[in-house]
């Protein structure tokens, strides 16, 4: 059963359509990338998918359980199993980077305080920020507050992360310290739809690679096939561009 | 000129009139901070409707909307004189006073919920998408994580606006509550020279607003070095 099973999904801003039939299924433990032109609604798909736009048709199924978009029962289940992180201001500018990271997991999930900050302190270990867990954002750099937000994404204990170019804002040499720490995720198996500019990284950590353009997902497959060997001629156009770039 | 207002000065500066401009400057004070705190408030209470999502909430939030729309467009003075007569027409006995302030009130409530509402869209909408993909409630998002960025940017249009309505207060005289305007046209119907009588509350409006403004500096400067943004 896959953890994730999207099945013709539409999704439109007002009346302007930006997802048509989108279908993908993503298993326990892989690594999805979706790339694609600007604008070809890779960020729009992942909004949908944690509720924050609802879809206009298609089905979203989350481990066997079909996700009712419309329930807010079924939304908050959904949003306890999945975590996104953007590109950027997602962390809470008024709090603490011990305090963003805990808030949720203490306030929403009512879990025990004293757990969670020590689990807090754990990820943020991880993140190599363990000795900042009273600065404020604005006292971060860019990467640092895109390790928090990670770190906060983890302290949610979701099955599946989402990541929408969460290194598209940031300064070149700011990147790598943010693709290490998901290179870890990925090594220890969590389950990822990745939104990536970063072409090296996604042929590096994907399972398979999805090519999106206009709304819809043109090709997907293994990274070798999609950057290698694409079958579609929007796939080439795109490698090639991409290729031309580097 | 100095020859008369040296002359009438002894009369002038006198016990009786002294505690009356008190008394009317602590009119003007009440309806000033009545009105700027219960606005506010008020206001707050707007934008927390108006910000609502959803059908289940489309009726307060239409009400708010015309609210604010119309007592933004109407002149305080306006208003005023409508908040008199519709307190004549339905026989209320209360005080000249009350009627000034609630009008004043409604004048406040309707810019002040403009104001926030402006700073809370100042507040990026990923902290909103943030705090909803993590499950938080709209009232919990608003009160722990937007209103505590958009006061920083609420707070000096406030503080012009709070300066703007200590004179808008003024307009209370025209129903003849009396505040600080009203006492100077008192004392001008009782002889007084305009140089006195008006050169007092010129004065005392001063008094009033100066430690506003200064009070609204101080909270700018303390928000600005803090790590609270
Ligand atoms: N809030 C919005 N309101 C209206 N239209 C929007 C909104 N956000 C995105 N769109 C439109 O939806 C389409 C898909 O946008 P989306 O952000 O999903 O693209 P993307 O693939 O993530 O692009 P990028 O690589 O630039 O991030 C675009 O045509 C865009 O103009
Ligand atoms: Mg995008």
């Amino acid at each position: 059963m896959p953890h994730l099973e999207i099945t013709n999904l539409d999704a439109a801003y007002k009346s302007q359509p930006v997802l048509s039939g989108v279908s993908l299924s993503v298993e326990k433990g892989e690594v999805v990338s979706l790339i694609g032109p600007s604008g070809s609604g890779k960020s729009t798909l992942l909004r949908v998918l944690v509720g924050l736009l609802p879809p206009r048709k298609g089905t979203v199924v989350l481990d066997g359980t079909p996700v009712d978009y419309s329930d807010q029962r079924s939304l908050r289940a959904l949003r306890d199993r999945c975590a996104i992180v953007f590109q950027q201001f997602n962390l809470f500018r008024n709090m603490d980077v011990l305090r963003n990271v805990t808030i949720a997991p203490v306030k929403i999930k009512k879990r025990d305080r004293r757990e969670v900050e020590a689990e807090a302190e754990a990820l943020l270990a991880k993140v190599g920020l363990g000795d900042k867990l009273r600065a404020y954002p604005s006292e971060l750099s860019g990467g640092q507050q895109q390790r928090v937000a990670i770190a906060r994404a983890l302290a949610l204990r979701p099955e599946i992360l989402l990541l929408d170019e969460v290194t598209s804002a940031l300064d070149p040499e700011l990147v790598q310290e943010v693709l290490d720490i998901i290179r870890l995720l990925v090594g220890e198996g969590m389950t990822m739809l990745v939104v990536s500019h970063e072409m090296g990284f996604v042929r590096e950590v994907s399972s398979r690679v999805a090519l999106m353009s206009a709304g819809a997902i043109v090709e997907i497959g293994s990274p070798a096939q999609i950057f290698d060997a694409p079958k579609t001629e929007r796939a080439k156009d795109f490698v090639a561009k991409i290729l031309r770039a580097h | 000129m100095w020859a008369r207002l040296a002359d009438e000065a002894p009369r002038f500066f006198t016990y009786y009139n002294g505690i009356f401009l008190l008394q009317a400057m602590g009119a003007t004070l009440l309806l000033s901070l009545g009105g700027c705190l219960a606005g506010s408030f008020f206001g707050l209470l707007l934008v927390l409707l108006r910000k609502t999502k959803g059908a289940l909430f489309l009726v307060p939030r239409a009400l708010a909307w015309g609210f604010v729309e119309f007592f933004r467009r109407v002149p305080p003075l306006v208003v005023l004189l409508l908040a008199f007569f519709a307190s004549n027409l339905v026989k209320m006995d209360v005080s000249l006073f009350l009627v000034a302030l609630v009008a004043l009130t409604f004048v406040a409530t309707a810019f002040m919920a403009e104001i926030i509402r402006a700073g809370i869209e100042g507040v990026h909408p990923n902290q909103w998408d943030s705090a909803a993909t993590m499950n938080f409630g709209y009232l919990r998002t608003m009160l722990t994580i937007i209103l505590p960025q958009a006061w920083k940017i609420i707070l000096p249009p406030a503080f012009s606006f709070f300066l703007l309505f200590v004179k808008d207060t003024a307009f209370a005289s025209q129903l003849g509550t009396l505040e600080l305007t009203y006492a100077g046209k008192v004392l001008t119907s009782r002889g007084f020279t305009a140089v006195l009588s008006y050169g007092s509350i010129l004065v005392l409006y001063f008094a009033l607003s100066y430690p506003l403004a200064r009070f609204g500096a101080w909270l700018e400067d303390r928000l600005a070095p803090s790590g609270n943004h």
